[in-house]
C-alpha cells in the first residue's frame, strides 16, 4: 500500500488518462478508424435524420 | 507553472483536433461539449453524490437545490424543443420496473461508498483521486456485466415505458415537472439549516453552466447526456479485445448496440462526453497552482471494497437504465417518469450507503485526507 501513498494526484490523473487512450488504442486497433464520409452532421437537431446514438437508457 | 498551463491547453486542443479529424464535426463538438462538463464540474465543484450526502450529514441543501435549478433550466427548454422537433430529439426515457428499482436502490448506496456517481467517479479519476480511479474501473466491468444479464432482470416485472408528455402534453409535463423540483427544492430548503439552504453564487453559475451544456448535448446528439452506455461499450470492447464473442449477447446483438460495437469508439456520443469530461477534470486539475493533496491511503481491504463497490456501482447502473446523470437529470429534465421514481430509489439506497461508509472505508492511517 505504500505505492498507492506515494502517488501524487498528477500521477493518478495520468494514469486515467492512459486508462483512457489504451481503450482508444485497442478499439481502433480492432474497429478500424470511423468512415469520415459516413459521418453524421455537425448537429441533430436540423439534420432531418433520428438520432442514431445509444442511451443508458436503451435496453 | 506557464509551461504546465501551456500543456494543458495543448492537451485540450489536441483532444478536439484529434476528435474532429478522426470523426467529424459531430464527434469533435460531443467531446468539447465533455471538456466543458469536467471543467464545470471539477472547477466549479459541481457534484451530485455529494450534495445528497450533506443533505442528509451536515444539513446543507445549498447542492442539492443547485442540481435542482440545473434539472428545470433544462427542462424549460428541453420539453418544447423535443415537442417542436420529434423526429430529431430523444429523450431519456425509460420503464420503470422492479430491477430499475432495486438498480436505482443499490446505486444510491454505492455512490456514497465511492463518493461519486457516473459522473463523479470520471470527475474523481481525471482530478487524480486514486479511489476515483479505482472505482473507474471496476464501473466500466459491472456496466459492461450488466448487459450480460439485462434481458432477465427487466423481465422480472417491467412496465411500459412513460413520460409525462405521453401522459399530459408537452406543456402540462413541463409544468408539472417544474412544480415537482420546486416542491423538492422547498423540502430541502424546510430540511436544511440556517445559512445552509440557498446556494452560493459559484453553484448558481455552475447550474446554468451544465443546463447550457446539457441541452447542447441534446442538440448535437439528438439525445440527452448519458455516462453508463459509454462504460459499458469500454467494457465490452476490451471483453472483445480479450477474445470474447460480445456480439452474441442479447444486448450487443440488438441492432443499435451493435452498430456501436462494431463501430469506434468515436463514434458513440456517451463514450465521447466521457472522455472529455474525465480530461476536462485532469486539466483543471493541473491548471491549480496546487493539485491538491492525494486521497489518503487505505487498507489494503478497503481497496478491495472500493473494486467491489465499482463494479455494484456499474452493474446497478446498467439496470437501473441511467445514474445520477442519465437517469436523474436527463431523464427528469426530459420528461421521463422512470427519472423521478430513480430519484426516490437512489436517495433511499443513498441513506444506506451514507450509514456504511465509515464501517467499509477504512484510513491507513489516522490522519490526512479522506479519499
Amino acid at each position: 500500500m505504500t505505492g498507492f501513498r506515494m502517488m501524487s494526484r498528477p500521477v493518478v490523473g495520468g494514469l486515467a488518462l492512459g486508462l483512457v487512450l489504451v481503450i482508444l488504442a485497442l478499439d481502433l486497433a480492432r474497429s478500424g478508424a470511423p468512415d469520415l464520409f459516413a459521418a453524421p452532421a455537425p448537429f441533430a437537431l436540423g439534420s432531418g435524420e433520428a438520432p442514431t446514438g445509444a442511451h443508458c437508457t436503451g435496453s | 507553472m506557464f509551461m504546465r498551463r501551456f500543456s494543458v491547453v495543448m492537451l485540450l486542443l489536441v483532444l478536439t483536433g484529434f476528435t474532429f479529424i478522426m470523426a467529424g464535426p459531430r464527434a469533435g463538438l460531443l467531446v468539447m461539449i465533455g471538456l466543458g462538463f469536467g471543467l464545470v464540474l471539477e472547477g466549479l465543484r459541481f457534484g451530485f453524490a455529494g450534495p445528497w450526502r450533506m443533505i442528509v450529514t451536515d444539513r446543507d441543501g445549498r447542492g442539492l437545490i443547485a442540481q435542482f435549478i440545473a434539472i428545470a433550466l433544462l427542462a424549460a427548454v428541453a420539453f418544447p424543443l423535443m415537442a417542436a422537433n420529434p423526429q430529431e430529439l430523444n429523450g431519456a426515457h425509460a420503464p420503470v420496473g422492479l430491477a430499475m428499482i432495486l438498480g436505482a436502490f443499490v446505486f444510491g448506496a454505492a455512490m456514497q461508498l465511492v463518493m461519486g456517481c457516473g459522473s463523479g467517479t470520471l470527475i474523481n479519476a481525471g482530478s487524480g483521486n486514486l479511489v476515483g480511479l479505482i472505482a473507474l474501473a471496476g464501473f466500466i466491468i459491472g456496466s459492461f456485466a450488466g448487459t450480460v444479464h439485462l434481458g432477465w432482470w427487466t423481465g422480472l416485472a417491467t412496465l411500459p415505458v412513460m413520460s409525462l408528455q405521453g401522459m399530459l402534453g408537452a406543456q402540462g409535463g413541463l409544468i408539472v415537472t417544474l412544480a415537482g423540483l420546486a416542491a423538492l427544492a422547498v423540502i430541502t430548503a424546510l430540511r436544511a439549516a440556517p445559512g445552509k439552504r440557498l446556494p452560493p453564487a459559484r453553484l448558481w453559475w455552475a447550474a446554468a453552466l451544465i443546463a447550457a451544456l446539457a441541452l447542447a448535448n441534446l442538440v448535437v446528439a439528438g439525445q440527452p447526456w448519458g455516462i453508463v452506455y459509454g462504460l459499458g461499450l469500454w467494457g465490452a470492447k476490451i471483453a472483445q479485445a480479450g477474445g470474447a464473442d460480445v456480439g452474441a449477447l442479447a444486448f450487443w446483438a440488438a441492432p443499435g448496440n451493435a452498430e456501436r460495437l462494431g463501430a469506434s469508439i468515436l463514434t458513440d456520443v456517451t463514450s465521447l462526453t466521457n472522455i472529455g469530461l474525465l480530461v476536462g477534470a485532469f486539466a483543471v486539475m493541473r491548471w491549480r497552482s496546487d493539485p491538491g493533496a492525494p486521497a489518503q491511503a487505505l487498507t489494503a481491504g478497503t481497496y478491495g471494497w472500493v473494486v467491489l463497490a465499482g463494479v455494484v456501482l456499474g452493474y446497478s447502473a446498467r439496470l437501473a437504465f441511467g445514474c445520477n446523470v442519465g437517469a436523474f437529470f436527463s431523464g427528469i429534465s426530459t420528461g421521463s417518469l422512470h427519472g423521478w421514481v430513480w430519484m426516490v430509489a437512489a436517495f433511499a439506497g443513498s441513506m444506506l450507503g451514507i450509514r456504511l461508509r465509515p464501517h467499509m472505508l477504512r484510513p491507513a492511517f489516522a490522519r490526512g485526507v479522506a479519499a
